[in-house]
């Protein structure tokens, strides 16, 4: 069941219009980087040790090969942070003698076909001499662990410390201090389509078209041309339809640079499609932390004080443009969630391992922080002896705005109205009684709550306060009605899957009359877009959104004008609508694209009052937005086997105004599935020699349909300030609440046992084993 | 993920592929059936045979029919074929209902019953059917014909008693008797996830108590096979929740669990003894 606050209307926005982008995509037309012919076709030779020496490479005669020592020429990958202690270190394109995580690529070698180059590079020999490998965090933090990058002076190469004036007294303050001693394993985004490039040389220009499947094309276009030390002219990046990305594709990968350098060189059309092992074991991976969380609570059950420790397993490279302080410094500006606390003491660190980077992955650190600070409310209101919800009840925010302890400024939410409108949607005291029938009959069912915070839509101001080099923020768009009356809006986001093509043609649809399917709106091609930062952190209809208003408006204001030269009326008594200009309340009217048609081909009409052409920029910067959400878990937890069955999910989201209901559902489906995932299946895991033993499908586990239970979604609009849609972002939402709730149901379940399990994924594997520890277990199934 | 290069032979006949065998079995040679766990080893180059013997036309080999007491079933038969019953009576409806384990729809539809017994995965359902009820397999080659009992089939992880030029032509699975009573209970990850353990029980009720119990468990060694001690268990009593437990253990207790790093000996035994009661549990259904 999905229960709207609005869905149908007058405007556009707000309903659940069919999505554009869908007829092609559903009808095997789509266009993916992976399905165009090139000339040469690449593989990668990947390193099958995660530390040591390479001593030599081996190639058979006449193949085509590259190695470190072509590329000689070209920079590092080196993203650049000027705060928080970070030690700057540089990934070479292939490695360069040096390997540092397993499937670090030491050669790319091509043939007229991936056949023939994986074939090829088969028989490529690489000897390497073996170092010892830092696998984990903590390992990795000891005194006298190697180093995974010799010129640094240890494997912590970002650290950031908040505390707040005061903060041992109001510590010494507390009735109850709770603590949690969490660990998230480290996950994959697993994109349904893998990453590919395709990097085309034409002959008359000089130019290079990468294609490929990423979310920021102009800053891979940015950083492949700094990196090879050309003008961004010569270098056309397009994103054709992408499937999938959740922040996998939103770093540089080293290998787009690869083929942007071969097809330079061969003067050809060179392609790589990575398959899927490659995406497991040396794509991106990400949440790999460890996190201390202590809360300081006095007699009321009133949250006083947080004090947190976060060491985040970044992997063995940076990555661009985020830098690997996404993770760690993520974290740490935004462990206090949607609570009222004001003292506040947490080091967060970043450490280098032999393992592959981690970069952004849908919630960036917020599940993994989400997740423990629920656990820490949980555990609290066990020993207040009171209901979860309660608890955070008397924690949650409720006055805005309100600048928490780490400085950020929350706009207007529905942190308490979204939980209590979940507590009753789900019937909380009717769970309780069915969970205590349930236990007596030997069956463990279990509710968990996570309300929690999604900063969304934020502009430049806000990444300003990490210190990144490249600061990611602006987006603009190009609003044109042509002289055939449709319109085009070239966008600088860069959607892949999200739907935004529709959202935004409804918020243009409704500014300047004309309907959504007579809007197009381009993107994912640097010839055709303007700079923009490509879609990531729940961001493109907030800012993509907010400048297609801009620009609309400016149309809308543009269209009156020209409206009332031909109706002889004033602007303020036109409208727009269903594409005509109409006098309100007379018949005389006159057609858009016939407007459109003079602003092109008849600008002697207007004499000089009216700029010809119908083209406006729309730019929006703003300062960001918080959504917020309230997700319950209900599972059964076989005690015998630890397995855990979801019986239920149930969402209550605010993302502010929702533009179409339909798509905004999906996304929270979509995170929630993953989020799922996360809790219970999903764990890349390496071996203590650094080799990955969950390097296919069979292995790493995300979820199928049966293991998603029906989701319950209801949504509340508040509408905010600070994002002139009214829209907040929604897309990592579903990600970020899931795991909480999820684990927080399951130790709702086992709780006559007196365990907790502060561990994601809670694979079966460790429910039982948690289950042994308590000595609570009797054979035959029942409590003693 | 493309194989590494292999020459593919296509013979039409059970004589033509015994001798394709013999030619190309020690140059690297191996059967192609299904494909559904070969070509997937073959696309990391964990396998890389050199030539494949691809029996998917071979005449015959997709009969599926009773002969005497016993269900033959040729090497092209598809794990789908089972999806309905193929024939009445108690065996027909086993094989339905273990058969939805298996993978995933479009797997069931390519990969082979005795494709799998050849491969000999642990976790294979059909491997646990076959240890359960006593299959005989009937592997042939140049050298002839040899009929050879499940319990010298399966000799570990991935291994048989196949000798390099034979081939598994057929199963023969012993029909049940009308009053056979079965249960079958796997534990996996996900849906359609190779089993972490499994167990398969048969037996028949004689004046109320258990008799000729067959308790077959999959997943959790090297091979499937019979428990003994856990048939020990039910033989001659009276099902009972206390008497299913009491199986459980005892499979538990006899299993040389195999261990991985996820996977400890104790979760293991955990597992069988959960899968075994429920197997058991299902047979009253």
């Amino acid at each position: 069941m999905t229960v709207h606050t609005k869905g149908s209307g007058t405007t556009w926005v707000g309903r659940s219009i069919r999505r554009l982008e869908d007829p092609a995509l559903v009808t095997g037309r789509g266009r993916f980087t992976a399905d165009m012919p090139a000339t040469h076709w690449v593989r990668f030779v990947r390193s099958s040790v995660a530390a040591g020496t390479i001593e030599n490479i081996t190639a058979p005669e006449r193949a085509g090969i590259v190695t470190a020592k072509d590329l000689a020429k070209l920079k590092p990958i080196r993203p650049m942070l000027s705060k928080f202690n970070y030690v700057a270190v540089g990934q070479p394109i292939l490695a360069d003698g040096v390997v540092r995580f397993t499937g670090e690529s030491i050669a790319a070698v091509y043939a007229p076909s991936k056949d023939q180059a994986e074939d090829i590079a088969d028989q490529v020999e690489v000897e390497i001499s073996e170092g010892a490998p830092l696998i984990d965090a903590m390992d990795a933090l000891a005194e006298g662990a190697p180093l995974v990058h010799a010129d640094t002076k240890h494997n912590v190469i970002v650290e950031g410390r908040i505390a707040t004036p005061g903060f041992e007294d109001v510590w010494k303050t507390a009735h109850k201090v709770l603590h949690v001693e969490a660990r998230s394993h480290r996950q994959n985004a697993t994109p349904m389509e893998t990453r590919a490039g395709h990097a085309a040389y034409d002959g008359s220009t000089g130019r290079v078209t990468l294609t490929c499947t990423t979310q920021m094309p102009h800053l891979t276009r940015t950083a492949v041309c700094d990196i090879l030390g050309i003008p961004e002219s010569d270098l056309r990046v397009v994103a054709p339809d992408v499937g999938g990305g959740f922040g996998q594709k939103m770093s540089l990968a080293p290998e787009y640079v690869l083929l942007v350098w071969l097809a330079r060189k061969l003067r050809s059309s060179v392609a790589w499609t990575e398959d899927r092992r490659e995406n497991l074991i040396a794509s991106f991976h990400s949440r790999d932390q460890h996190v201390q969380l202590e809360g300081a609570f006095d007699k009321s059950g009133k949250l006083l004080a947080l004090r947190g420790d976060i060491v985040a397993n970044i992997g063995a490279y940076s990555c661009f443009p985020t830098t690997c302080g996404v993770e760690p410094l993520m974290a740490l500006a935004e462990l206090p969630g949607p609570y009222d606390v004001r003292a506040y003491d947490c080091r967060s660190r970043g450490v280098m391992t032999n393992t592959c980077p981690m970069a952004p992955y849908r919630g960036v650190s917020r599940p993994v922080i989400t997740f423990v600070l629920e656990r820490l409310m949980d555990k609290a209101a066990a020993a207040f002896g009171i209901e979860p919800t309660e608890l955070r009840r008397r924690n949650l925010i409720d006055k805005f705005p309100y600048t928490s302890a780490t400085g950020l400024v929350f706009d207007d939410g529905s942190y308490k109205e979204t939980m209590e409108m979940a507590i009753k949607a789900i019937d909380l005291d009717a769970f309780r009684k069915r969970q205590k029938i349930a236990r007596d009959a030997g069956r463990y069912l279990g509710i968990g709550f996570a309300t929690f915070s999604e900063r969304t839509g934020y502009g430049s101001p806000a990444f300003a306060a990490r210190g990144m080099e490249i600061t990611p923020g602006f987006e603009t768009v190009y609003l044109t009605i042509d002289p055939s009356g449709f319109v085009e809006a070239r966008i600088g986001s860069s959607p892949h899957g999200q739907g935004l093509r529709t959202s935004l043609a409804q918020i243009i649809a409704d500014e300047i009359g004309i309907d959504p399917e007579f809007i197009k709106v381009v993107h994912g091609d640097t010839d055709r877009s303007p700079y923009g930062w490509g879609t990531f952190a729940s961001r493109s209809l907030v800012l993509s959104g907010g400048a297609s208003l801009l620009a609309a408006q400016k149309i809308r204001a543009k269209l009156l004008k020209m409206a009332s030269h031909f109706l002889e009326a004033a602007p303020e008594d036109i409208t727009l609508q269903s594409g005509s200009a109409h006098v309100i309340g007379t018949d005389r009217s006159v057609t858009i694209a016939s407007m459109a048609r003079a602003a092109y081909h008849q600008t002697h009409i207007f004499k000089g009052e009216i700029e010809p052409g119908l083209t406006e920029t729309g730019t929006y910067d703003p300062s960001g937005t918080f959504s917020n959400a309230c997700h319950v878990a209900i599972v059964e937890v076989d005690i015998e086997t630890g397995r855990v069955e979801m019986e239920k999910f149930l969402v209550v989201e605010d993302a502010g105004l929702i533009i179409n209901p339909m798509i905004a559902d999906g996304q929270v489906h979509g995170g929630v599935a993953q989020g799922i995932g996360n809790a219970l299946l999903e764990e890349i895991i390496y071996d203590e020699t650094g080799n990955i033993l969950t390097s296919t499908l069979a292995d790493f586990l995300p979820p199928t349909t049966h293991e998603i239970p029906e989701i319950e979604l209801h949504h509340v609009e508040t509408l905010t300030g600070n994002s002139i849609t009214k829209a907040k972002g929604l897309g990592e939402g579903g990600a970020i609440g899931a795991p909480a709730a999820v684990i927080s149901a399951i130790n709702d379940a086992l709780s006559p046992f007196g365990i907790s399990i502060d561990e994601m994924p809670a694979t079966p594997q460790r429910i039982r084993a948690a289950l042994r520890s308590s000595g609570k277990l009797p054979s035959n199934g029942k409590l003693a | 993920m493309k194989p590494a290069p292999f020459t593919r032979h296509v013979p039409r006949t059970v004589d033509e592929v015994v001798s394709a065998l013999a030619e190309f079995a020690p140059l690297d040679g191996r059967i192609l059936a299904g494909g559904q766990s070969l070509v997937p080893i073959m696309a990391f180059r964990m396998a890389r045979p050199a030539h494949l013997i691809d029996i998917n036309e071979v005449e015959g080999l997709d009969r599926l029919a009773v002969d005497g007491d016993y269900l033959s079933i040729g090497a092209r038969v598809r794990h789908g074929a089972f999806h309905k019953p193929v024939i009445d009576g108690p065996l027909g409806k086993l094989l339905a209902f273990v058969v939805s384990h298996i993978a995933h729809y479009p797997i069931r539809m390519r990969g082979t019953f005795c494709g799998s017994l050849a491969h000999a995965d642990p976790a294979s359902e059909w491997c646990l059917v076959a240890a359960t009820l006593d299959a005989s397999l009937v592997v042939k080659s140049v050298r002839g014909e040899r009929i050879v009992p499940v319990t010298d089939f399966l000799e570990g992880i991935m291994s048989t008693s196949l000798a390099e030029d034979e081939f598994l032509a057929e199963a023969r699975l012993p029909l049940l008797p009308d009053d056979t009573k079965f249960g079958f209970y796997e534990f996996s990850r996900r849906a359609g996830d190779f089993a972490m353990s499994a167990a398969l029980v048969t037996y028949r009720l004689v004046d109320g108590v258990i008799a000729d119990a067959h308790v077959g468990i999959g997943g959790a060694e090297d091979r499937a096979r019979r428990i003994l001690e856990a048939e020990d268990v039910l033989n001659g009593n009276a099902p009972s929740p206390d008497l299913f437990v009491a199986a459980g253990e005892a499979a538990a207790n006899a299993i040389e669990p195999l261990e991985d790093i996820q996977t400890t000996a104790e979760y293991r035994c955990d597992l069988v003894r959960a899968v075994t009661r429920r197997a058991l549990e299902r047979s009253l259904l």
